[in-house]
């Protein structure tokens, strides 16, 4: 059972590895720009995978898409608006700062300044001397009477 | 009673939205073609050879659905007898787009299952898809008379959805054509 999962497993990166060869480019730089483009873009097939390790058909015409638009000297934000055309802002792993997009980019940071609020909170409540404040005059004296009978036994 | 109340609220409030995410499905991604001008495309027709089939012959008689199918998609033969019986009632044209398939297998499949379809038109590289943002075959648009996508649907369509969300916008938009 394991060496047929893991036999799958091979066969499923040999795929994977195939269906990401690399497109031709005459420059380093395009080289560059298009790796990291399909790196920052979504396979609309596998949602957890991106452009570049997808060896879905349509991400491999994507890859090709985006390739020719590099070729043709189309700059980064043309190329996204293509697919954002098509695809929507999901296709970005990096979703634009909008309206409705707010909560995702401002949220983490809202839960961890609560966090922190709620560490600060507990802390201050249990800072030293405190618990001795809290008590009443009456109380006091009943403590002392306590601490002094232990002390006597 | 804010002590314990706080932690049970943040719990329930956490369990609602945890809950309410487990029944978003993460395949229907709202497509930004809705209400766009349907994307431009000249392809050869499956049928008549020499032709070709554009985006203007989607509606060209009025409001239209635009299915993109393929051969080897198994859910596209789930659907497949919705459109027969759609075809047969005559309320509405279907058009096809043949995606990333071979002509021969497509004809085939069509002779073997039924063809609803006016006209299928061959995507065979898969270009025009992209061009629609078609990303799960099977996929149902619905255009209307002035060319433009009303509605997307990603994978196969069941009576539900055909009667609930498709044909109502259907009979609207064609009832709005012809007074």
């Amino acid at each position: 059972m394991k060496v047929i999962s893991l036999l799958s497993m091979l066969i499923l990166f040999a795929g994977a590895s195939v269906a990401a060869a690399p497109q031709e480019f005459d420059n380093p730089e395009k080289q560059a720009r298009y790796d990291n483009m399909l790196r920052e873009m979504r396979c609309m097939v596998c949602q957890n995978e991106s452009l570049a390790g997808s060896p879905a058909e349509l991400a491999q015409d994507l890859r090709r898409e985006v390739a020719r638009m590099i070729r043709e000297e189309k700059s980064d934000a043309e190329i996204r608006s293509f697919l954002v055309e098509r695809y929507g802002d999901y296709v970005l792993y990096r979703p634009p700062l909008r309206a409705q997009t707010l909560a995702l980019w401002v949220g983490p940071f809202v839960i961890l300044l609560l966090a922190l609020a709620g560490v600060a909170v507990y802390l201050w409540r249990r800072r030293p001397g405190q618990d001795e404040a809290a008590l009443d005059p009456d109380e006091q004296a009943r403590l002392k009477r306590l601490l002094g009978e232990g002390e006597a036994s | 009673m804010i002590r314990a109340g706080l932690p049970l609220l943040i719990l329930i409030a956490l369990a609602v939205l945890l809950w309410v995410g487990l029944g978003l499905d993460p395949d229907r991604v709202p497509s930004p073609l809705i209400g766009k001008p349907a994307p431009a495309f000249e392809l050869p027709d499956l049928e008549r050879e020499g032709e070709t089939v554009t985006e203007a012959d989607i509606s060209a008689e009025g409001a239209a659905l635009f299915n993109v199918w393929a051969s080897w998609c198994p859910p596209c033969l789930d659907e497949h007898p919705l459109f027969m019986e759609l075809v047969a009632r005559e309320e509405v044209p279907i058009i096809g787009l043949n995606y990333r398939d071979q002509p021969e297998a497509a004809r085939e499949w069509l002779a073997r299952h039924g063809n609803p379809y006016r006209r299928v038109a061959l995507d065979r590289e898969g270009r025009t898809g992209i061009d629609w943002g078609v990303y799960g075959v099977p996929e149902t648009y619905v255009v209307d008379a002035e060319g433009v996508i009303r509605y997307k649907h990603v994978g196969p369509i069941d009576e539900r959805i055909l009667e609930n969300e498709i044909m109502p916008l259907v009979r609207e938009l064609r009832a709005g054509e012809s007074p």
